[in-house]
């Protein structure tokens, strides 16, 4: 574990300084911990564990929205898994639930067998479609479609600077409204 | 959407920096200010005899002490900020300018006074006081809610009322010179009445807007 987090610490210092690889390669490491610390918690709480991709993705955007508040001389699991636990309890909330969060739900081990996804994620989809058209078609086309920044501008006759604006701005705007339901 | 396609569309924004919590805080705070200087001058004023009132330590303290109050909060609203803070190590800042009022109270009992305890307790601005404090905190309020909100507090009720102490730390710190009380009971009990009363609207206004 340790190690790992360790890993975690050193990928996300790489990020911060522009290595996209290395942010990639991390938030593909840490979901099957956040994963399994979702259905952890979800299962706690009597919840349906199959919702527990929604969680995870609601993470995932708050650690991109948030990560200029991780100190890169502290290491990176204690930060990940606060942001972690607040929103879990925000979706344990959400549906009514008036929980206590097991601190150690995300910071216990990592999964022998990382979980796989079960059931698909549906609230980022839903939000998706009440975005500002141009919000939509960037986010879309970048993420459906595996389009890059370049191939993105170029298809809706953009600036790959108003590309990039717009990505950031859906991303917000998503997470925005993700909060308000 | 799949997870997979999230985490590259993040890695595709990794590129966009966001700005420092404390660089927007103090932004935010800074083009505020200037509203509550107006709301200050317009209403209040410096007191007439501030040139001889600067003489008495007890005035000057006023300043140290308020000042003390907004710097504590800034460095501790600043702290919870970051999602795995807590007020552990740190709410010990905040009992500074309480720490301060205790002894210059204890350091005024040792002098011989003019006038009863009471009486300078009670004093002649208390609801100048309650009422000029809170309304010239609201802009700085609004600031250091914004500028907080850049931040990501895992307790945002808390996070809220530090911010509602900073910005009465700050309007108090207006206020306290056109006051003409001076005694540090004065100071205890009147400015920790509207810096609560602050904080309060900052705990509850917080609590909605600095969730992330």
């Amino acid at each position: 574990m340790r190690e790992t987090e360790d890993e975690w610490t050193g990928l996300m210092r790489l990020a911060i300084s522009g290595d996209s690889a290395a942010y990639h390669r991390l938030l593909k490491a840490v979901t099957p911990v956040l994963r399994a610390g979702a259905r952890r918690g979800l299962a706690r709480a009597g919840q349906p564990v199959d919702q527990s991709e929604d969680v995870v993705q609601d993470i995932l955007l708050a650690v991109h929205l948030k990560r200029h508040t991780w100190d890169a001389n502290a290491p990176f699991a204690p930060w990940l898994f606060a942001i972690a636990r607040n929103k879990l309890i925000d979706a344990l909330r959400r549906r009514g639930r008036r929980v206590f969060v097991n601190i150690d739900d995300f910071a216990e081990t990592i999964p022998s067998e990382p979980a796989a996804e079960t059931a698909p994620a549906s609230e980022i989809s839903a939000q998706l479609q009440s975005l500002p058209a141009r919000q939509r078609d960037v986010v879309q086309s970048i993420a459906v479609d595996s389009a890059s920044i370049k191939d993105t501008a170029a298809k809706f006759a953009m600036t790959e600077g108003a590309v990039r604006v717009a990505l950031h701005r859906g991303l917000a705007s998503l997470t925005a409204k993700l909060r308000e339901q | 959407m799949e997870t997979e396609q999230l985490i590259r569309t993040l890695a595709a924004d990794n590129a966009h920096r966001s700005r420092p919590v404390g660089l927007v805080l103090t932004l935010a705070l800074l083009s505020a200010a200037p509203v509550s200087v107006a709301i200050f001058f317009a209403g209040l004023g410096v007191r007439p005899d501030v040139m001889t009132a600067m003489h008495n330590p007890f005035f000057d303290m006023k300043f140290v002490v308020t000042l003390a109050m907004a710097i504590s909060g800034v460095a501790v609203s600043l702290h919870l900020s970051r999602p795995e803070a807590s007020l552990r190590g740190w709410g010990w800042l905040l009992l500074i300018p309480a720490g301060m009022l205790a002894l210059e109270i204890g350091s005024e009992m040792m002098m011989p006074q003019r006038l009863p305890m009471m009486t300078r307790l009670i004093g002649s601005n208390s609801r100048t006081c309650m009422t000029a404090i809170p309304l010239m905190s609201l802009p700085l309020l609004v600031a250091a809610l914004i500028g907080l909100r850049s931040g990501a507090p895992a307790r945002p009720a808390v996070a809220g009322a530090i911010a509602g102490l900073l910005s009465a730390g700050l309007a108090a710190t207006l206020y306290a010179s056109h006051c003409t009380d001076d005694s540090p009971l004065f100071v205890a009990t009147w400015y920790t009445i509207a810096a609560a009363l602050v904080a309060t609207i900052g705990a509850l206004v917080g609590s909605r807007v600095l969730r992330f």
